[in-house]
């Protein structure tokens, strides 16, 4: 018995080393498409590979990246956060207000306050998602609009100027150290930090069974409920931490902030290799399709293809990403079973 | 389905776990009334309070207004009914005018234009029913790819111009009543489609085959229901009828532009969700459908003619699309949680 214990048999674990393996590889492929476009774009045209445009592409995929990994962790519960989009919006103007009102504020209160904002509208989503279970798509899509529709009330026509936010705030913004931006600093860690808290604790381990098999996950006893509100706070909290960022990059914020990044953010996740219907993907994955995805637009712009091509390859290389995709799992789940056979055989 | 129904009448209607009652008509026709009441409800609050709601201008402009919507959202609800979704629906609307406003512009004359328009309707949708149904992706992150890719088409088609100059004879559509009536054109069509497709769908095999496919697709496929030939042809006619509302949006603003009806698709979302059709397929008449078109359209108007900031507009289809979902599921989700009560406490 303990012999068994200590020696399990190697069959069960070499399919699941091979799965992570390819896993690894699967954001290893986007780092290598990133690296590729990189410098396609930069023999056209070499300003490409200057520190200023390095710092636009991490800069201008930072605020989609963040928003990206709360998007994972929902989608991978076998949901959808539609919300994000007005999330942001309604989070950059309340801070924005916040410092035309009170312009000694202390900058880092601007941060918690945006988090918690968006903190507050996940709860909310999560809360009525799990308790009257009605689709997250529909109650998130509502959100959306009353969401938006509280911050255009708000705002009123109004506008967040650069003149009232605070230099210290918005050096987030712009400010680099190392050459590094620092709002690419703060989303980098956070990716990290949840990233790593994906893979080894118990409970976020628990957000891809529930995404897997929802009833298998109830009755192998997870809390389903308790986790799927977890996941939807945490993606509406990033979303308020997003709306803080944006004020700190853009400092100009009117009701039209954020509106249609829902969108944006799930083709970041999808082409992240996340699973829309739950049970697998990994939030570095995400913020690399997020990364992935900007730096095409800026190589676009570079390369002075015409701006009005920039919608149309950008949806092209969507759906190629989509199908390739597909055509991967398909040739590994083969690769896979034939390799169980083998093994069987023997 | 109408075996059990035939063979065994229950005698007093359970509601099943996910709040549908077994006898599938009971439970709409109870959704479908409280639709009526709340058109009704509707209705005298706006009189009351603009005594010149209730006049026949008012109806022509609801109609204006929701024409084009209204139209797209038949297509898609048939598509929703098979448990699949079409994002890309508003982005075809603005590819259609584009191409319908580039070939008039390059001397087409308009009839042929508008054929033209038609028939990149059926391509686009053509393709979304390739990749769904041919290579099995996910139809969500297919279509937002599609949204992105015709959105970005008719941006290089049509760039920043705007193309107007259309024959009087069809510009009319926009300005004038279907003579001795006083509906618009646009929702004119949008009854006699609204006619064929509740017959299709409610008194036809097809009908009955594509209510098959979103309750159990696999069940579907195996009795015999030729699953993928319906989606990809009810993807088709939903590119077409698409690409129709871009032609009517077209000639009644009487200029063609790339963005035209940007962010619509999920205002047609949520028209074809409060309508009572389930996100999980399977369920949804067509006269919910229409009762939430004329509820909608009577709200936005009503709350234009008092002057009401627009945005609040977005508040309450917002509040009306949560509680649409919630409503039916209270039941069981207070049921649940009072279990859950009783159980601790017990």
């Amino acid at each position: 018995m303990s012999t068994a214990v200590e020696s399990p048999p190697p069959v069960v674990e070499a399919p699941v080393r091979r799965a992570e393996a390819l896993l690894r590889a699967r954001e290893l492929g986007i780092v290598v498409a990133i690296v590729v476009v990189f410098v396609l774009t930069t023999l056209h045209n070499h300003a490409f590979a200057k520190s200023g445009s390095l710092q636009q592409l991490l800069t201008g995929a930072s605020i989609i990246a963040l928003l990206a990994v709360g998007e994972t962790l929902v989608i991978i519960t076998r949901n959808v956060d539609l919300s994000v989009g007005s999330v942001v919006g309604l989070s950059a103007y309340l801070v924005g207000d916040l410092f035309v009102k009170h312009p000694g504020m202390p900058v880092i209160l601007g941060f918690v306050v945006g988090t918690g904002i968006g903190l507050g509208i996940g709860l909310v989503n999560g809360l009525i998602t799990t308790v009257t279970r009605v689709p997250s798509l529909v109650v998130t899509l509502a959100a959306l609009y009353i969401v938006r529709g509280i911050d255009a009330l708000i705002v009123h026509g109004r506008r967040i100027d650069p003149i009232s936010v605070p230099k210290s705030y918005s050096v987030v913004g712009y400010k680099a150290i190392l050459g590094v931006p620092w709002i690419a600093i703060i989303v980098t860690l956070i990716v990290v930090a949840v990233g790593y808290a994906m893979r080894s604790f118990r409970s976020s381990r628990e957000l891809y069974a529930i995404g897997s098999n929802p009833e298998a996950a109830t009755l192998a006893g997870i809390p389903a409920g308790r986790r799927v509100v977890t996941a939807f706070a945490i993606s509406g909290a990033l979303a308020g931490l997003s709306g803080a960022l944006f004020l700190a990059e853009y400092a100009t914020v009117d009701a039209t902030a954020g509106n249609g990044y829902e969108l944006s953010v799930i083709a970041a996740v999808v082409v992240g290799g996340v699973a829309i219907f739950g049970g697998s993907g990994t939030v570095i994955g995400a913020a690399l399709g997020a990364l992935l995805l900007n730096t095409i637009n800026q190589a676009l712009v570079a390369s002075r293809i015409s701006a009005f091509w920039d919608q149309a390859i950008a949806g092209g290389l969507l759906l190629g990403t989509i199908a390739f995709d597909r055509w991967l799992s398909l040739r590994i789940a083969r690769s896979l079973r034939s390799a169980e056979g083998a093994r069987r055989d023997v | 389905m109408s075996d059990t129904a035939t063979r065994a009448p229950a005698p007093a209607p359970l509601p099943a776990k996910d709040g549908r009652s077994p006898m599938p008509l009971t439970g709409l026709i109870r959704w479908e009334t409280a639709l009526v009441g709340l058109l009704v409800a509707t209705l005298v609050w706006a009189s009351s309070e603009s005594a010149t709601f209730l006049n026949t201008t008012t109806f022509f402009y609801i109609g204006l207004n929701m024409g084009e919507i209204a139209i797209m959202a038949l297509p898609l609800m048939l598509i929703v009914m098979t448990g699949e979704i079409d994002l890309s629906v508003a982005s075809m609307l603005g590819l259609s005018g584009s191409v319908l406003g580039y070939l008039f512009q390059s001397g087409w004359s308009i009839y042929p234009a508008i054929v033209a328009a038609l028939l990149v309707g059926a391509a686009g949708g053509a393709l979304n029913g390739f990749l769904v149904t041919r290579l099995s992706l996910p139809s969500i992150a297919v279509t937002i790819g599609t949204l992105t890719l015709f959105r970005g088409l008719a941006e290089v088609i049509l760039g920043t111009s705007t193309v107007g100059g259309y024959p009087l004879s069809l510009v009319k559509v926009g300005v004038e009543p279907i003579p001795h009536t006083h509906l618009s054109y646009s929702i004119g069509i949008f009854i006699v489609l609204a006619v064929v497709c509740g017959v299709v769908l409610h008194l036809t095999p097809l009908g009955r085959s594509i209510v098959a496919v979103g309750l159990q697709s696999e069940t579907a496929h195996f009795s015999g229901i030729r699953v993928n030939r319906i989606k990809f042809g009810l993807y088709v006619l939903s590119g077409v009828v698409s690409a129709f509302a871009g032609i009517l949006f077209t000639l009644k603003n009487s200029s063609a532009r790339y963005d035209a009806g940007t962010g619509l698709e999920l205002t047609v979302v949520a028209i074809v969700l409060f309508g009572g059709v389930s996100i999980f397929g399977g369920r949804g008449t067509v006269l919910g459908v229409v009762l939430a078109v004329a509820i909608v359209g009577c709200v936005n108007q009503s709350l234009t003619q008092l002057n009401e900031d627009p945005q609040v507009q977005k508040i309450v289809a917002g509040v009306l699309l949560l509680v649409s979902v919630i409503l039916p599921n209270s039941r069981v989700a207070l049921q649940r949680i009072r279990a859950r009560t009783r159980r601790r406490t017990g």
